[in-house]
């Protein structure tokens, strides 16, 4: 029985399914992935799920970039009974960024995203529930994220250099409040 | 005055024989039947991607170990062949058998584990623990005569792997692969499939339909046992699986009982692999010659393994310089339970517990 | 000196096999000494009650290495085998570590019922040892109503438990103590009744009598009444709350069940009596069922308390077999259990064994036609009904089951997407 591979769609192919559906969605247009507009993303991801050529029904994974200039949420979508596989990214601004939430169309999303928010501090709007997924509530900061705990003089980053912004902070200030409970 | 009653809030964890690793589910629960449950993870996150930007792509190898911790090689496997793929590097034709011999016998042991921790959580005293981990002790043991470890194997490199097989290996592996563990699952079929109580505590427990198992992107024996036949090593073969003729096996109802005979399954579908990557074992180099730090072009890569317990993806994005820019894992673990309050919500204590025996999380990944 | 030791028993065997003959010494030399009438029973009662607490204490410690060690063999490994040959101080050292472990009472909890509830539990299985016969003549409390005194004595350890998991003020311990008596007051019923079958079949409540019925007509009860000993077995191993009925010490589920709070000694006493409760048990169904002391007479060359203790380390080892061996049963399962198998497979018993006894009365038949036609009828009766309540109640699940399908190479059909009633319970709608 023949082997096959699974074959990554073109950037150029993705963008023009996602054009005929959702004509202002697309960015631009690169060799393996398509960038789409934050405003136009949900519309243009929905497009991309329910096209007969594309058929995005799998949810691959979700992640997040820092780059510095913005923040990519990207996404890998597969087609299971195609047997394809393609990349999404959508920017965001780097200070506050926002993206609409996928969850509706993918459920494994939800997860993801609640990750992203945790560590990367991307808000997903239209989530059921955005909290942190692996640190405490009141965990100062995100901590992916290139500018987290980057310090004045290019110190590396360590415990005992925990960021102390203000005279008589010993760095206990950041510990859960309640240790059961991880608030 | 008419009697009311109020649901109560019970944490199932983090401390608790049952669940796999500091899991910890807090549910609410009228009676016996949850009313709600909530899922709190993270005590095991040990900021592995964040660390991974600080070292060289070789020093990050042990970070997969120790993420499905049992199930190390094919975490290995999964970042170096994501790090190849970004560089280009091509794999010599021994490396590439062994990598696979090694991965269906991970694949053995990390079956054995789930199927006796699962069979633990119908209640059955911890007897088939212990007749699983015989059989996993056995295939341990060659891991400690190839590369020194049992469970933390560290075993992959970036273009091959990182000893050569001694030369006792391969009788040793002959031995087990034809004539003990053959028997032994044979005594599983025996003992476990078809065994009534289990049939009655996992039998439409945990169900999932096709449409929600492809929706919540499950992947690995949950979205199999919903009766999709996709496996990574048919669809996306990597290293030598093309020449290797298996079956996979596809379950009908979707609960936790097909999975747990999917898993079992799955085991003999690994000796026969073994057997035929043995038998088709090439001499030759075991790694090609990479620089120790070495530094891929810029760009990125997403690729993906079946490990165990499902889709283990790497997502490696490059900047040129010898350590990973951004490092993201895919793990299944954590997707896989997207569909955790569906399959607990309304039903017991006892089912919760079992339905998540049978998803087979395993935290270091879940939290990485 | 071991000539003179060998006449010595040969010479007093007869008293050596029955120890009741011990006690009319020592109640002869009383008399002779001319002690007060009372003091007669005051000592037999000691000596008595002495023999059977200080068995009992032997068993407890023991068993706890048999326990182990057997369970540990069942499941393919060693079983304690550090300490002493083959580990047999395995159970000093649990209890000196129960002994000296700090015993934590939470501030919470009602003190006075908290410390009496693990002695509640403790102590109806010393008292029901009082009622069995260890000979002939060796019963310590020579009851007519042996079988009602078991059973009554034996439901105080329900109350026991309730006491337990009410006074730890802690919701685990509650939900563990009510499942765990649900558990025990559906079983009363058909242990009750199978009890009850065979004192009707036996004609006498008195413990003795039943051994006496046995021994009379050459065939022990488990071959008269198969049934009832199939229904006690079940029930009783539910009474203990051993697997595969343990849903009290459900660990995987819900910790420790109503002993959750308890540490120390006070564990230590729950624990011990959890394994006098099953020494008592097979105890109780040795006496009944087996014979007891009796053994086709081989209790004319060994004694028969000999024999009964082998008797007891039987069934004890029938139950640690279904032990290491079996999963854990859901607790609605086991209700259903109890209330849908067992009480009616007793109820259709009795109304068979009294049609037998009423038959037999009335036919004047001898016993040597009699007892082997019933022992063919009921055995047939027997696995007729467990296979008509199985084909008519269990639930309908694979006798072979599915097997799985083989793929050799990916299909996936192409599937509607998701809709709202897929994603309902997830707690997210999909669009």
């Amino acid at each position: 029985m023949p082997h096959s591979a699974t074959l990554t769609l073109p950037g150029a192919q993705v963008a023009e399914r996602i054009r005929a559906a959702v004509p202002a969605a697309v960015r631009e247009v690169r060799d393996a992935c398509v960038v789409l507009e934050p405003a136009a993303a949900f519309d243009a991801m929905r497009a991309a799920r329910d096209d007969a050529v594309l058929d995005g029904k799998f949810l691959v994974q979700l992640c997040s970039v820092d780059m510095i200039t913005s923040i990519d949420v990207v996404y890998h979508v597969a087609s299971l009974a195609q047997n394809h596989i393609f990349q999404i990214k959508v920017p965001a601004d780097h200070e506050h960024p926002e993206v609409p939430s996928v969850s509706p169309l993918w459920i494994g999303a939800w997860l993801q995203e609640r990750e992203v928010y945790d560590l990367m501090g991307v808000r997903f709007a239209g989530h059921p529930s955005l909290t942190r997924l692996f640190l405490w509530d009141q965990f100062p900061g995100h901590p992916l994220r290139k500018d987290f705990m980057s310090m004045p003089g290019g110190q590396k980053s360590g415990l005992s250099q925990f960021p102390k912004q203000v005279a008589g902070q010993t760095g206990q200030e950041f510990r859960p409040k309640h240790p059961g409970s991880g608030t | 005055m008419p009697t009311t009653s109020e649901p109560v809030e019970v944490n199932i964890g983090p401390q608790h024989p049952s669940t796999h690793g500091v899991f910890r589910m807090v549910a609410k629960i009228d009676g016996e039947r949850i009313v709600d449950a909530k899922m709190v993870v993270g005590y095991l996150h040990r900021s592995m991607e964040k660390l991974a930007e600080e070292r060289t792509y070789t020093q990050n190898i042990p970070f997969t170990d120790r993420m499905d911790y049992l199930a190390a090689m094919t975490g290995n496997l999964g970042y170096c062949l994501s790090v190849e793929k970004l560089a280009g590097i091509e794999v010599p034709e021994r490396a590439q058998y062994l990598r696979v011999i090694f991965s269906e016998l991970q694949r053995v042991a990390s079956h054995c584990m789930a199927t006796g921790a699962f069979i633990n959580d119908c209640g059955a005293w911890q007897t088939p623990v212990m007749y699983c981990f015989r059989d996993r002790e056995k295939v341990l043991d060659l891991f400690e005569m190839t590369c020194g470890a049992r469970l933390t194997t560290n075993y992959m490199r970036i273009g091959g792997v990182a000893f050569d097989i001694p030369d006792e290996f391969l009788p040793a592996l002959d031995k087990l692969v034809n004539d003990d563990l053959p028997y032994r699952f044979e005594e599983y079929d025996q003992l476990l499939v078809g065994n009534e109580i289990i049939m009655m505590r996992a039998r439409d427990v945990g169900v999932v339909t096709p449409e929600l198992a492809i929706n919540a992107s499950l992947s690995g024996p949950m979205l199999r046992s919903a009766g999709i036949a996709w496996d990574i090593r048919k669809a996306d073969p990597y290293c030598v699986y093309d020449r290797m003729t298996f079956d996979i096996p596809v379950g009908y109802n979707g609960d936790a009982y097909d999975r747990m005979l999917i898993r079992i399954e799955e085991m003999k579908q690994s000796l026969r692999i073994i057997r035929q990557a043995v038998h088709a074992l090439p001499a030759g180099p075991h790694k090609t010659d990479v620089p120790l730090a070495i530094r891929p072009p810029v760009g990125e890569a997403y690729s993906r393994v079946e490990s165990p317990k499902g889709e283990l993806g790497f997502y490696v994005v490059s900047d040129g310089g010898p350590a990973p820019y951004r490092w993201h894992v895919r793990a299944p673990s954590l997707i896989n339970l997207s569909v955790l309050k569906e399959m607990t919500v309304g039903k017991t204590i006892a089912d919760a517990i079992v339905t998540l025996g049978s998803i087979d999380i395993n935290v270091g990944e879940l939290d990485r | 000196m071991t000539p003179a030791l060998l006449t010595l028993i040969t010479k007093h065997w007869y008293d050596i096999r029955d120890l009741s003959n011990l006690s009319h010494k020592i109640e002869q030399l009383i008399a002779d000494a001319g002690g007060p009438h009372w003091l007669i029973y005051v000592v037999s009662a000691i000596l008595g009650a002495g023999g059977i607490v200080s068995f009992i204490g032997g068993v407890a410690i023991i068993n706890i290495w048999v326990e182990r060690r057997v369970v540990g063999r069942m499941q393919s490994r060693l079983g304690p085998n550090r300490l002493g040959p083959f580990g047999l101080l395995q159970p000093v050292a649990d209890a000196i570590k129960l002994m000296q472990k700090e015993v934590l009472q939470p501030r919470t909890a009602y003190g006075l019922i908290f410390t009496a509830a693990p002695i509640m539990f403790t102590v109806p299985g010393i008292l029901l040892f009082a009622v069995l016969p260890w000979g002939r003549n060796m019963t310590l409390a020579h009851l007519d109503v042996g079988v009602l005194f078991l059973l009554a004595a034996s439901s105080l350890g329900a109350l026991a438990v309730f006491m337990a998991g009410y006074s730890s003020n802690n919701k685990y311990s509650l939900f563990g103590s009510m499942r765990v008596i649900a558990m025990l007051v559906s079983y009363e019923i058909p242990i009750v009744l199978a009890l009850l079958g065979i004192v009707l079949f036996a004609g006498t409540m008195d413990l003795n009598g039943i051994v006496l019925f046995q021994a009379k007509y050459w065939a022990p009860m488990v071959m008269l009444q198969p049934l009832p000993f199939f229904i006690y077995f079940i029930s009783v191993s539910a009474e203990l709350n051993r697997t595969p009925a343990d849903i009290a010490e459900a660990e995987s589920e819900i910790v420790g069940g109503y002993h959750t709070e308890y540490s120390g000694m006070k564990f230590g006493l729950f624990y011990a009596a959890e394994l006098i409760n099953a020494v008592v048990v097979s105890a109780i169904i040795s006496t009944v069922f087996l014979g007891g002391w009796w053994a086709y007479k081989l209790d004319e060359l060994v004694p028969g308390w000999m024999i009964y203790i082998g008797k007891i380390y039987t069934v004890y080892f029938l139950f640690v077999w279904t032990r290491g061996t079996l999963p854990r049963f859901r607790v609605d399962q086991l209700l259903a259990f109890a209330w849908k198998w067992m009480t009616p497979m007793a109820i259709l018993n009795i109304v068979l064994v009294a049609a037998e006894v009423l038959l037999w009365e009335q036919s004047g038949w001898s016993a040597g036609f009699v007892i082997p036609l019933y022992i063919a009828v009921n055995n047939a009766l027997a696995v007729a009904t467990i296979f008509a309540f199985m084909r008519l109640l269990a639930p309908k699940f694979e006798r072979f089951p599915t097997r799985l399908r083989y793929y050799a190479g990916i299909d996936v059909p192409s599937l509607p997407a998701a809709t709202a009633a897929d994603t309902a319970r997830t707690g997210v709608q999909a669009v």
